[in-house]
This record gives structure tokens, C-alpha cells and sequence, in this order.
């Protein structure tokens, strides 16, 4: 019988009720009294001098109550990075300022120039169309091998465009070259992870409010991570004392990474409330999101990989351009760095890895973390080009992976690429994927698809993935500029239930749900009685918010470091209670007893005692129930599994469908498996969507030609196949209290390959041995007529 | 979206007077205007919602069909009355929130160069009329979004011949799904005529080599290879070559499917 409470059952998604019956509290839900509206006037030309901005004519249109440029964010600061990479020479990386709004130049398309505040959106929009702008147009800079290549600067801090170049590890590059340069076989593959947006349903929002009499600034904001906002805005940018300022990020419609960063418009919003004495609100439509949300992958990559002749790896090399974009988003260098070079060595014994990465500034919108965030494209890398082995080699895929899996046995896994994986077991992944992917009537399947005039293709991918990300010793000296602990509090209140303020953020994850299964198995109580409260910087502890899948892992272990603690005074207030000794006292379901006797007293006593402490022996023993955690991991948690993706090509039109897809991953424990189910449903489609639909393109003048819904295609239900999902091979990790890895990025990451490796084993008979992302009809079309000709 | 006034006539006669006024513009549907007008590309004085006076029935004649100016994708797509080619047609446009709105009238005015609507007019030979007139489909479509519509004209309706075969076929364009290209094959009374969508810069048109190779012999084999794709269209979803090589693919199963 399934569990229908705590870990392991698929409680129904609490916070649906509210998102399904439009009763969610979105940012624009919210209105304040009052309240203006903020229009950004945005540039549009992807590079400019900014001779002159009039806004004499707009300044007197209706409704306005002020318009703002550069020149009045004398005093404010820039908007800050969060990481620093150190290059190759040990040099900083460059760090030029991100202005809140335009400073002398536009660097981007979309960049922000002035900010119009009205009565109404409308007014503030008229008067904008007022504002006088002397841009004078520079050559801008949108490819990254013409940026590096003595193309225009776009900044003079960075005259070549490199924001830094770094080498991973050092000291195995002469090792990594010896071993190709020597090798039975080496597989060369060049490959580009396309650039994508992340098109969270609800577009960014936030509103300044300023209250005079209290010298009190409140932000309402779309945000994964609203502390991290308010510690970036206040003590960077804006100098507000963090005791001043509150950030709220109430219901948040998706995020996928997109919203990790601080922005602009948040910092605009906050400042310019004060400066007009009124709320604002700034809310994206969907044309501003595709020019000035944070933007993903956008990597150009070579890869070398070295086998002996029975395919053992031994050695891997690739040489990477990251894009940047304009300016350095929050979290932008580690992406290609940290959460890059340190996954290649995937789930393999390759012995020695070396990468080169330049980070490199174009005229294009900044680029940062998106979902799976550096590791979708380094398993991407891998898994292609092992997939080309393979097929150069003449050895199955399953088999050459599996001839270099490492082996059960060999955690914890010390990899040449800095980080240590505890646990793990990749080939009962592979064996669960091939099982549930019926490859035995693989043969019989692609025999129906060619009496059907289509060709059929069998793609195989395993990643792995660090996520849970933390801990702070670590990613510290890795350049963050911030710890990487999570906090909670849990508060019994004196009738016994249960409030748990916690600094993850759930943008649609389900943790309401999931983290209230945590604490009621421990309590022995309904999860009913759990509320989770997160998202308002007045109401939780200090948190780092939610991405790299790390809210079970970190934030879920702070909610269990608290219980406990909460157990622990439960217990030395139920020895008070029955006149026992504390280490007497054990704790089960619900129940405080003595050991080997009947004496017993239930939780709601234990709880309300807590708050009614009449007789308490103050010197031990505090009042009140109520416990703060922060909770700081040994390591990562690494995520790994299998996927195989089948597809069926009309090599007359080019157009793939996806056939089938099953996914086996290794989560460690679970808590919730229909959550759990659907994050991998959501992770995959997003990966599928990069490798089939997704394109965010630039023309050479840096117009974003894929500015709308009706150019970016984003996968809709009927793109997808029914997937078959398994998380029963479970190697729990071994250094967090719930034996959880963390879920959220995995579809993301390991789909891409799956999906190309099975578009290119179709047509390979054809000649092609590869296609870059996204493998679109015309892209398919034209790989087959290049591979006749 | 600036503002505008409104006006919802009550007959053809008052809509054609309220178009008069500068700036006017009809509405039909408002899946193709109104996204126009939130992006303020767009600066109508008046809108005149055509909603109160414009034909939206769907009615069988002489073996194909007469369709009011102002029916929905989705009305002509679910009635027993319009050929199934043609109510094919109608079903695959956009999604059932814009069939339910969206007009064929809209539909041919705007003559968006992906649309579906122009190909199936231009390749069955049918006849637009308008408050004014009637107008052949070949006279009708002259360029992307450019018809022989004069200023503050109403489709007020569209006639489509019987024909003897007929099929669309549709390739999506991956992100909007409007037709990347789509082809029309029609066999009447006339001939054969096959109209191509999605494909040319000058919009919709007729692909003369295929109708004449098709007209002796109306057979898969009889289609002609990709046209030259001077003049075709060439974006991220696919270059001119491409999209010339779709023409003679869907063509190829048009006549197939056609039967
Ligand atoms: C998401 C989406 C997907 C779509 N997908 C497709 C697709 O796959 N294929 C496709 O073909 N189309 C597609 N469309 C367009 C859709 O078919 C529109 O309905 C159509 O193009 C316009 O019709 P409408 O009635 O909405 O006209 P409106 O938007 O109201 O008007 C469009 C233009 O026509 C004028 N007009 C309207 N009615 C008349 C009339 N009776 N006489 C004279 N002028 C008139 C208006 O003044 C305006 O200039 C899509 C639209 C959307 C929003």
C-alpha cells in the first residue's frame, strides 16, 4: 500500500488549489494605494552613444509624475555580479558597470534608457513616445568569433571582448594533450549549445513602495531568491540598510533561472518610489521579456575526445566561447566555469580533462543560469561526441558508455575536474532506461517506420549533474560572492501545529506541499497541520532562495535540522512534564514516552506546555517551541541517470516527431513521487523544446529576430510524447539527513542529447553525423542535402 | 494601445458610412488587429466591429458553398454545409481560442502571406463579394497583406465552386503555426489550380508549371520539381530553398490526398 502522508506519498499539490482557481497572489495581483506606473523607454539598437536624451515635450504630457535617466542615478550603484572567475593568468575577470539605466551608451537592444512614471501604463507609454533620443549607432558585435577576432568593443574595459579566459584544470593540459596526441582514436566534434529564453508564463513584475514615516522601502518582486535581492539592492546598489528594506516575492509564475538575478527595473522601482513619494509598478510584457530577461546556454564548443582501441576513455579536451551578453548578470561567469568544467567528466573514468573557456561580450542581451545552467551543456558535450565514437568505433552506445561507466563500487569518485561525486550507480540507470525502452523490438519499430515512408532513430544520453548547490566552503573558493547555506525556521504554535518559515522559494516546485510531508513524517502528524511560509524577507530567516535544484537538498535539510531540534526540546519539556529524565524520553509518532514504561504524553500537551509554562524550571528549560536552522552541506548532491529517446523522421519535409522517451534517474530517496514525476516531465520538455524548437536569434545588426511567440517556438503539449519516467534506482546521497539529490534540472540536462543522438542515428546512412540544436525541419532538411552533395 | 472610438453598426449600409471617417477601421474577428493595436503599431480613430451586421452563416449552393464574411474558423470548420476540404482548412488554423474568433473576412483582407484562407480561395477559383462588388480570387490577392479591397470595403462574403477533388496541405511554421508553406490543390469545373501560401514574397500565388502538368495527367508523378526560389521567402524557420522544395513536396500530397 502507498503511503497517503509524509515522505514517499504523492500528496496532492496544496498550493493548486489556489493556482487553479485563479485565487494565486501574483506580483501584478497585488496593487498599492496610490499606486504609478513605471514604462521603460528601451533602446533599440544594439549599440549606440547616447548623445542627448530630451524629455522636455513627454515631461508635460498627462498623468506624468516624473521621468528619469542616468544622470539622476548619480548616486546609485551598478547592477552587481555575484560571482568572480579568475582567468588563466590570475587576473579578475572584467567587470564593467551594468548601469540601472543607460549611461552614455546602449549596449544592447532592449538596454533601458529612460524610465517614464505616470497614472496609468497608457500615459506612461504616450509620454515615453516623447522622449527625444540623439543615439548615434556604433557597429555592434554579435558573434562571438567576430568578437574575439578584432571586432567593435563593447567595453573599454574589455577592448578584445574577452571578459575572461580560463583554463581548467592547468596542470592537466599538458597530460590531456599527450593522451590525444598518442591515442588509438580521437572524436572531434564542434557543436553549439543554442541560446534560449526561458518564457516563464508570468512575465517579470516588481513594485517600489516607499513608507516616509517609517523611512521603510518594500520591493514586491517576481524573484526565486528574495533575500538575495534585498542583500544585492540594498548593500550594492541602492544603499538601503537591509533593516529598511523588505523584499517580497509572493506567488511566482516560473522562473527556470530567469529570475534568480537582480534586475534594473527592481532597483528602478525601489529608488524611484521614494523619489516620487508613490508606489510603482513595472510590469514585462512579453516583447520586454524577450529583451531583457537573463538569457540561457548560448555556448560554441570543441570537443576532443581520446579511446584506446577497446574505447576506454583517456583523455577529453574542449575548448568553449561562452556568451555574455552585453553586461555580467548576477550569477553569469560561473555558469560556463564551476557548473561547466567541473561535469565533464560525467559518469565516466576519464582519466584526465582539460577545458578552455573565454567569456566573451557581445551586443546581445546578458546571458546567465537557465535550467540545468552550464551542465545541460557540458553532458551535451559529452554525449555527442561519445555518441560519435561509437558510431566511428563500431561499438553500441549503451556498451561504450557502459565500458567506462564509473564503477558502483568506486564512490566516493574523486574526478580530475575538482569535484568529489559520493555516490552513485550509472549502470542500473542504463539497464532500467533500456528495459523500459523495449529495445529488443527496436528492429520491429523501425520496420512500421519505414513501411510508413519515415526513418527511425534510437538516441541514448546518461548525465550527471551537481546540484543541490552549496556548500559555501566550496563554492567560496570557487568565486561566489555569497554563501550557498539555506535556512528555516519551524515555529510550533501553542495548539500544536506547525509553521515553517524556510529560504527556499517555490515558483511552481510544489515545496508547500513536499516540505510539509518532511516535517509531519517527523512529527508523526498530519501534514495538514504544517503551513510553509516563504518568500517575504520579514517573515523567513535569511535565505539564498531556490535554483541549481537545490531546495530539497539544502533547504529541505535546514527544515530537518530544526525539527530535530524542535524534537529535541519537545523531549526536555515532556521529561519536565512527566518528572522523567530527559534521556529517558524517546519521541514516535506523535508521542512523547518513557523508555520502558507506560508514561506517555501526546504532542498537542508537549506543544501547549511550551506556551503555558507555569511551572517550567526556567533555568533549563526556555518557553516557547521554536527552532532556526542554517543549513551548510559537505557537498553537491549528484543526480544522474539515463535517457533514450526514439524518433521518426520524414526526410522528405525534414520534421522529427519524438516517438518515445523514457527517462531513468537516480534521485536518492524521494518524497513525493507525483512531484517528483512532474518535475521530470517539465525538465524534459524544456530540454526537448532546446534540442527540437527553441532558437533565440540575433541578426547581425543585434536585432533579436525571434522577438515574439510567433518566431520562438516554445514546445507545446502535442510536441511531446508520453514519457516513461522511472526514479526507482535510488543510491541515496550520503552526506544530507534525507538522502535526497535534487530534481528539478535533470530533464533539462540529459534530453538535448537523447533527442539529437536519435535525430542524427536516422539519418546517418544518410551521411550526417550531426546537427546543431534546434534540430528544426529546415535544419534537417539542409543537414541531409549537405550530406548528399 | 492607443485609444480609439467604437462603433457597432447595425447594417452594411451604416458600417460602410462609418468606415468614411478618417482613420476608420473595420473589426472582425480581432485576431489579427487587435495584437496590432496592444503593440500600438497600429492608430485607428474609430473601430467599426462589423459583429452586428455581417453575414456569419455557412450555407451549401449549387455543390460548394457560400460563406458570410463574418464566419469563424471554427463555424465553417463544424459545418455540415461547407465541403470537407474546405472545413479541413478552416480546422487547421491557429488554435480554438482564434478559431472561435477569427473571420474568414478578416482572414482574406489581411492576407497575411502564411495564412491558410488565401490558398484554398486562390486554388478552388472562388469569388469574394463585397458591400461594393464581387471579386474572382485571381484579381483578389495582389501581394503580402495587399488585396484589391478598396478603402473601407467589407467582405460581406466568399463562394466557393463545387470541385471534383481538392486538398490543403499545411506545414507548420514551428513556432506560430501559421503554414510555413502551404499548398492548395484544387480539380473543378475550371481545371486544376494549385495556390501556394508561406512560400513567396509577393504572398499567395498559383504554381502555373504544376497546373498544367497536373491538368493532363492528376497524378503524384505528374508534379514538377521544387520551383526556383527566386523570390521565396528565406527566415529562421527555413531558407528559400527549403521552402521551394516544401512547395513541391505538399503539392505532391495535396494531389495524393486529394484522391
Ligand atoms: C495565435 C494566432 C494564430 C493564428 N494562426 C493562424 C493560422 O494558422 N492560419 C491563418 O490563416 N491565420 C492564423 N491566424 C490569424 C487568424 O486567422 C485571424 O483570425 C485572421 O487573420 C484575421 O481575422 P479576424 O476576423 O480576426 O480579423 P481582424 O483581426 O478583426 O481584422 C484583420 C484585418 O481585416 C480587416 N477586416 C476584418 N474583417 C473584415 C471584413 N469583413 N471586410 C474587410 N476588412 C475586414 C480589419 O480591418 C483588419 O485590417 C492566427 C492568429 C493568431 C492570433
Amino acid at each position: 500500500m502507498p503511503k497517503d502522508q509524509g515522505i514517499g506519498a504523492s500528496s496532492k499539490r496544496r498550493e493548486d488549489v489556489r493556482f487553479l482557481t485563479g485565487k494565486g497572489q501574483y506580483t501584478d495581483d497585488i496593487n498599492r494605494p496610490g499606486q504609478t506606473y513605471a514604462y521603460f523607454l528601451r533602446s533599440n539598437v544594439a549599440h549606440g552613444k547616447i548623445n542627448g536624451i530630451d524629455t522636455s515635450a513627454a515631461a508635460s504630457a498627462p498623468g506624468v509624475v516624473g521621468i528619469f535617466t542616468a544622470k539622476d542615478l548619480e548616486a546609485a550603484g551598478g547592477v552587481p555580479c555575484g560571482w568572480q572567475v579568475t582567468d588563466k593568468h590570475g587576473e579578475p575577470m572584467k567587470e564593467p558597470k551594468h548601469p540601472i539605466l543607460a549611461e552614455g551608451k546602449v549596449c544592447h537592444v532592449g538596454d533601458p534608457i529612460a524610465a517614464v512614471i505616470a497614472e496609468s501604463l497608457n500615459q506612461a507609454r504616450d509620454a515615453a513616445e516623447l522622449i527625444d533620443l540623439d543615439i548615434e549607432e556604433l557597429p555592434p558585435v554579435i558573434d562571438m568569433r567576430a568578437a574575439i577576432s578584432g571586432g567593435p568593443t563593447v567595453h573599454d574595459e574589455a577592448p578584445d571582448n574577452i571578459c575572461f579566459d580560463w583554463d581548467f584544470i592547468a596542470d592537466n593540459k599538458e597530460a590531456v594533450d599527450q593522451a590525444i596526441a598518442g591515442a588509438h582514436h580521437v572524436t572531434t566534434l564542434t557543436l553549439t549549445n543554442n541560446r534560449l529564453v526561458a518564457n516563464a508564463v508570468e512575465p517579470r513584475c516588481a513594485i517600489g513602495e516607499y513608507d516616509a514615516a517609517r523611512d521603510e522601502h518594500t520591493l514586491y518582486t517576481t524573484s526565486q531568491n528574495p533575500h538575495v535581492i534585498r542583500l544585492l539592492m540594498g548593500a550594492f546598489v541602492l544603499s538601503i540598510p537591509e533593516h529598511k528594506l523588505r523584499v517580497v516575492a509572493p506567488d511566482v509564475g516560473g522562473g527556470f533561472g530567469s529570475k534568480i538575478y537582480h534586475y534594473a527595473e527592481e532597483a528602478f522601482v525601489t529608488w524611484a518610489a521614494k523619489a516620487v513619494g508613490r508606489p510603482i509598478k513595472w510590469t514585462a510584457d512579453r516583447s520586454e521579456s524577450f529583451m531583457s530577461d537573463a538569457q540561457g546556454r548560448d555556448h560554441q564548443t570543441k570537443v576532443e575526445l581520446a579511446l584506446d582501441e577497446n574505447g576506454k576513455f583517456l583523455a577529453l579536451r574542449c575548448e568553449t566561447l561562452a556568451n555574455m551578453g552585453a553586461y555580467l548578470s548576477t550569477f553569469a561567469p560561473c555558469v560556463p566555469t564551476y557548473l561547466h568544467g567541473t561535469l565533464l567528466s560525467g559518469n565516466y573514468t576519464t582519466p584526465v580533462i582539460h577545458t578552455n573557456v573565454k567569456a566573451v561580450f557581445t551586443n546581445t542581451v546578458p546571458v546567465d543560469a537557465y535550467r540545468g545552467a552550464g551542465r545541460p551543456e557540458a553532458t551535451f558535450q559529452l554525449e555527442r561526441t561519445i555518441d560519435k565514437a561509437a558510431r566511428e568505433m563500431g561499438i553500441d552506445p549503451v556498451e561504450l558508455r557502459k565500458r567506462n561507466f564509473i564503477a558502483p563500487d568506486a564512490f566516493p569518485y574523486q574526478t580530475p575536474v575538482a569535484v568529489q561525486y559520493d555516490t552513485g550507480n550509472y549502470g542500473a540507470t542504463m539497464d532500467k532506461a533500456v528495459a523500459m525502452a523495449d529495445l529488443d523490438s527496436y528492429a520491429a519499430r523501425k520496420t512500421a517506420s519505414e513501411a510508413k515512408g519515415k526513418r527511425r532513430g534510437l538516441g541514448i544520453a546518461s548525465y550527471i549533474e551537481a546540484c543541490g548547490i552549496a556548500p559555501s566552503s566550496l563554492v567560496g573558493a570557487l568565486g561566489a560572492r555569497a554563501g550557498l547555506y539555506e535556512a528555516a525556521t519551524v515555529r510550533v504554535n501553542p495548539t500544536g501545529n506547525v509553521a515553517v518559515m524556510t529560504g527556499s522559494h517555490s515558483h511552481g516546485q510544489g515545496h508547500e506541499t513536499t516540505f510539509a510531508q518532511v516535517v509531519a513524517e517527523m512529527l508523526g502528524c498530519d501534514e495538514a497541520n504544517v503551513d510553509i511560509v516563504h518568500g517575504d524577507t520579514a517573515k523567513i530567516p535569511f535565505g539564498m532562495g531556490t535554483y541549481g535544484s537545490r531546495s530539497i537538498a539544502v533547504g529541505g535539510s535546514a527544515i530537518v535540522r530544526s525539527v530535530e531540534k524542535i524534537i529535541e526540546k519537545g523531549k526536555k519539556i515532556a521529561a519536565h512534564l512527566m518528572e522523567a529524565a530527559e534521556a529517558d524520553v524517546t519521541f514516535a509518532d506523535g508521542q512523547f514516552s518513557v523508555a520502558g514504561t507506560d508514561k506517555s504524553v501526546d504532542w498537542g500537551t508537549v506543544a501547549l506546555t511550551a506556551y503555558v509554562p507555569h511551572n517550567f524550571p526556567h533555568e533549563t528549560l526556555e518557553p516557547g517551541l521554536e527552532e532556526t536552522s542554517f543549513y551548510d552541506p559537505a557537498n553537491f548532491t549528484y543526480p544522474a541517470g539515463a535517457y533514450i529517446c526514439e524518433v521518426e523522421v520524414d526526410a522528405d519535409t525534414g520534421k522529427v516527431d519524438i516517438a518515445s522517451f523514457v527517462a531513468a534517474d537516480d534521485f536518492g530517496n524521494v518524497i513525493n513521487p507525483m512531484i517528483v514525476e512532474g518535475q521530470v516531465h517539465g525538465g524534459l520538455t524544456q530540454g526537448l523544446g532546446q534540442a527540437l524548437l527553441e532558437n533565440c536569434v540575433y541578426d547581425e545588426n543585434g536585432q533579436l529576430v525571434s522577438a515574439s511567440l510567433m518566431d520562438y517556438a516554445m514546445p507545446r503539449a502535442d510536441d511531446m510524447p508520453s514519457f516513461g519516467v522511472d526514479h526507482s534506482c535510488q543510491t541515496p546521497c550520503t552526506h544530507n539527513p534525507l538522502g535526497v539529490k535534487g530534481c528539478g534540472e535533470a530533464g533539462a540536462i540529459g534530453s538535448p542529447p537523447a533527442l539529437v543522438n536519435a535525430v542524427v542515428d536516422a539519418l546517418s546512412d544518410l551521411g550526417v553525423t550531426h546537427i546543431d540544436m534546434p534540430v528544426s525541419p529546415g535544419r534537417v532538411w539542409a543537414a541531409i542535402q549537405a550530406a548528399q552533395n | 494601445m492607443y485609444s480609439f472610438d467604437y462603433v457597432k453598426p447595425g447594417s452594411i449600409d451604416e458600417a460602410v458610412a462609418a468606415l468614411q471617417a478618417e482613420d476608420a477601421q473595420a473589426l472582425g474577428g480581432g485576431q489579427t488587429l487587435i495584437p496590432t493595436l496592444r503593440q500600438r503599431l497600429a492608430q485607428p480613430s474609430v473601430l467599426v466591429d462589423l459583429g452586428g451586421c455581417l453575414d456569419a452563416g455557412v450555407a451549401s449552393q449549387d455543390g460548394g458553398c457560400r460563406i458570410g464574411g463574418g464566419a469563424t474558423h471554427a463555424s465553417v470548420a463544424a459545418s455540415a454545409d461547407a465541403p470537407k476540404w474546405l472545413r479541413a482548412v478552416a480546422d487547421g488554423i491557429g488554435d480554438p481560442q482564434v478559431r472561435n474568433r477569427g473571420t474568414i473576412g478578416g482572414s482574406l483582407a489581411n492576407n497575411d502571406p502564411a495564412s491558410d484562407y488565401p490558398a484554398a480561395v486562390l486554388g478552388s477559383g472562388a469569388e469574394i463579394s463585397t458591400n461594393a462588388r464581387t471579386i474572382a480570387a485571381d484579381d483578389y490577392f495582389q501581394g503580402m497583406f495587399e488585396t484589391a479591397l478598396n478603402e473601407g470595403e467589407i467582405i460581406t462574403g466568399v463562394t466557393f465552386p463545387k470541385l471534383e477533388a481538392a486538398n490543403y496541405q499545411k506545414f507548420d511554421q514551428p513556432a506560430s503555426r501559421f503554414a510555413l508553406v502551404g499548398v492548395f490543390v484544387g480539380k473543378g469545373a475550371g481545371g486544376v489550380r494549385v495556390a501556394v501560401t508561406g512560400a513567396s514574397e509577393s504572398g499567395v500565388h498559383r504554381w502555373a508549371d504544376a497546373e498544367a502538368a497536373l491538368a493532363g495527367n492528376f497524378s503524384t508523378d505528374a508534379v514538377p520539381g521544387a520551383p526556383s526560389a527566386d523570390g521565396v521567402i528565406s527566415d529562421l524557420h527555413g531558407s528559400a530553398e527549403y521552402r521551394a522544395h516544401l512547395v513541391a513536396v505538399l503539392t505532391r500530397r495535396a494531389v495524393a490526398a486529394a484522391g
